[in-house]
């Protein structure tokens, strides 16, 4: 391989580094994603909300009040909130759901293979999954009522489209 | 082209790491946070005010985590 070839391959291997998952590409398998925790047994055909999440992340403290009127509202209709725990350790996790409980599903990412593989940009980030597991739609960071407009709008195409 | 792989090479040797937005726990800490204490920050501001005439101009808004 040429010099050029070499430098171009790892410049190409840079960016796909530091690139996070976006609208339509297939959402990770959370089967095989080692997560901690009970994941809902009927994904499929689900339109899924998975939100990556940790206890030290102010903006992840104010989604979850919104997280929870979402799940309410919409649990019946067929979508799923997944929240994706980051924590180092288990406890700090622990802690905060007992200061911020959560009625949606919370699962954690241990050995952060899932966070890895979406490469998300910022905390919190969630992706919001059509019923065949595909991306499409993407939160970087959480931005109180105009998050939540996003969400509602967002959720309503993906029902309307199923 | 050999200058460009040279330079991917020093900074890729330089020791720079690259923390991930999910790593940053420890940086999230209250500990971190270089106005955590008023006294010494007001100590540290009359400091550079009375040494080097400087005033304002420092720190940047967010906190550790890099949230947002």
């Amino acid at each position: 391989m040429s010099l050029n070839k070499a430098v171009l391959a790892l410049a190409l291997l840079a960016v796909a580094a530091t690139s996070q998952l976006k609208v339509g590409d297939a959402f990770p398998s959370l089967a095989d994603s080692k997560l901690e925790g009970q994941l809902p047994a009927d994904l499929a055909g689900k339109i899924v909300i998975v939100d990556f999440w940790a206890s030290w992340c102010s903006p992840c403290k104010a989604s979850f009040p919104v997280l929870n009127e979402l799940h309410q509202q919409y649990a019946d209709k067929g979508v799923v909130i997944l929240g994706v725990n980051v924590d180092e350790k288990r406890a700090d996790m622990d802690g905060f759901l007992k200061q911020h409980p959560a009625t949606f599903t919370i699962v954690r990412d241990a050995e952060k293979k899932l966070v890895a593989r979406a490469n998300i940009n910022t905390m919190p980030t969630s992706f919001i999954l059509d019923a065949t597991g595909k991306v499409r739609f993407v939160h970087n960071g959480f931005h109180g009522d105009t998050t939540k407009k996003q969400y509602i709008t967002e959720i309503d195409e993906l029902l309307k489209a199923k | 082209m050999k200058r460009l792989a040279t330079l991917l090479l020093v900074l890729a040797a330089s020791g720079c790491a690259n923390v991930k937005p999910w790593e940053r726990q420890t940086l999230a800490d209250y500990t971190m946070r270089g106005d955590r204490d008023p006294i010494a920050e007001k100590n540290a501001e009359h400091m550079w005010f009375s040494r080097e005439s400087a005033s304002g101009g420092k720190g940047v808004g967010g906190g550790g985590c890099g949230c947002n």
